[in-house]
């Protein structure tokens, strides 16, 4: 996960010009560190090929708009590197 | 080419699924009152509309490989470089790639060529999302069948499909096999 995390948070910074010191496993990436659709889907195409995985964001998104998951369980960047785990893990399994 | 209605592409000259990139010829017509204000005495094609070009030509290579079941939408341009005057009457190659389908957005990369002579690029992310309305997506197919984009053919046939396709010259293309079915779901 750190170094999921690592890699997640230098993204950020990168992308959205966010001082990395300011990127922590508990910021929101909304709510917290500001970022819009947009920004997020460069963070997405980044974190894509960082990893080479694909993040579900259509599914992400309608789970929250169907109330069947909270924005904190995607975006929060613990649960997110979590995510991203997950799926790093199903795609070499 | 008709800049009024933002009518780009002329013409697919490539398709190539596996390898997801197309080709298109894009005519820039003689005469717009675009050229009238941009610029008197000097017409030259607007940056921006440089931009439109590669815009459309990435969108519809995203469509046809979505099957056309969802709309594509500019979201964002980077590096994009205009690198010499368009002016009218010159043809504008452009060619399109995928780079990543993601999830709801995709991000492409377009050059664009006169003569063999590099022009434009950029790379841009286009957000998919479910047609907004029934007739934007039959505009879309008829516009496909008007740009002569091969649709129904496999992979590989469409792949061939841009051997030896005609310059904008009035010859006559190949009918696209999909032509009777792209009639039917323009009406969808």
């Amino acid at each position: 996960m750190s170094s999921t995390f690592d890699t997640v948070a230098n993204i950020i910074a990168e992308t959205c010009d966010i001082p990395r010191e300011n990127i922590t496993p508990e910021s929101h990436a909304i709510d917290d560190l500001g970022i819009d659709s947009l920004d997020f889907l460069d963070i997405a195409f980044a974190i894509d090929k960082a990893f080479g995985i694909k993040l579900p964001l259509e599914q992400w998104t309608q789970e929250v708009n169907d109330g069947k998951a909270t924005t904190e369980q995607y975006f929060v960047l613990k649960n997110l590197c979590a995510r991203i785990d997950e799926l790093i893990a199903a795609k070499s399994a | 080419m008709r800049l009024e209605y933002f009518q780009m592409i002329d013409q697919v000259l490539e398709l190539d699924l596996e390898g997801r990139t197309m080709k298109t010829a894009n005519l820039v017509p003689e005469e717009s009152p675009i050229f009238e204000g941009h610029f008197p005495g000097h017409p030259l094609l607007p940056g921006v509309l440089l931009i439109e070009i590669m815009a459309q030509s990435c969108g519809m290579l995203l469509l046809r490989l979505h099957e056309f079941d969802r709309m594509a939408f500019l979201a964002s341009v980077e590096k994009a470089k205009l690198r010499t005057f368009v002016t009218p009457g010159q043809t504008i190659e452009i060619e399109a790639t995928l780079l990543h389908d993601g999830s709801g957005y995709g991000r492409l990369a377009a050059k664009g060529r006169i003569e063999g002579k590099l022009v434009c690029d950029a790379e841009l992310t286009l957000k998919t999302m479910p047609f907004p309305a029934p007739e934007l997506r039959g505009y879309l197919l008829s516009t496909a069948e008007r740009i002569r984009m091969p649709m129904a053919a496999p992979a590989g046939e469409a792949a061939a499909a841009g051997d030896g396709a005609p310059a904008l010259d009035g010859a006559t293309p190949e009918e696209p096999a999909s032509c009777a079915e792209l009639g039917k779901l323009s009406h969808v």
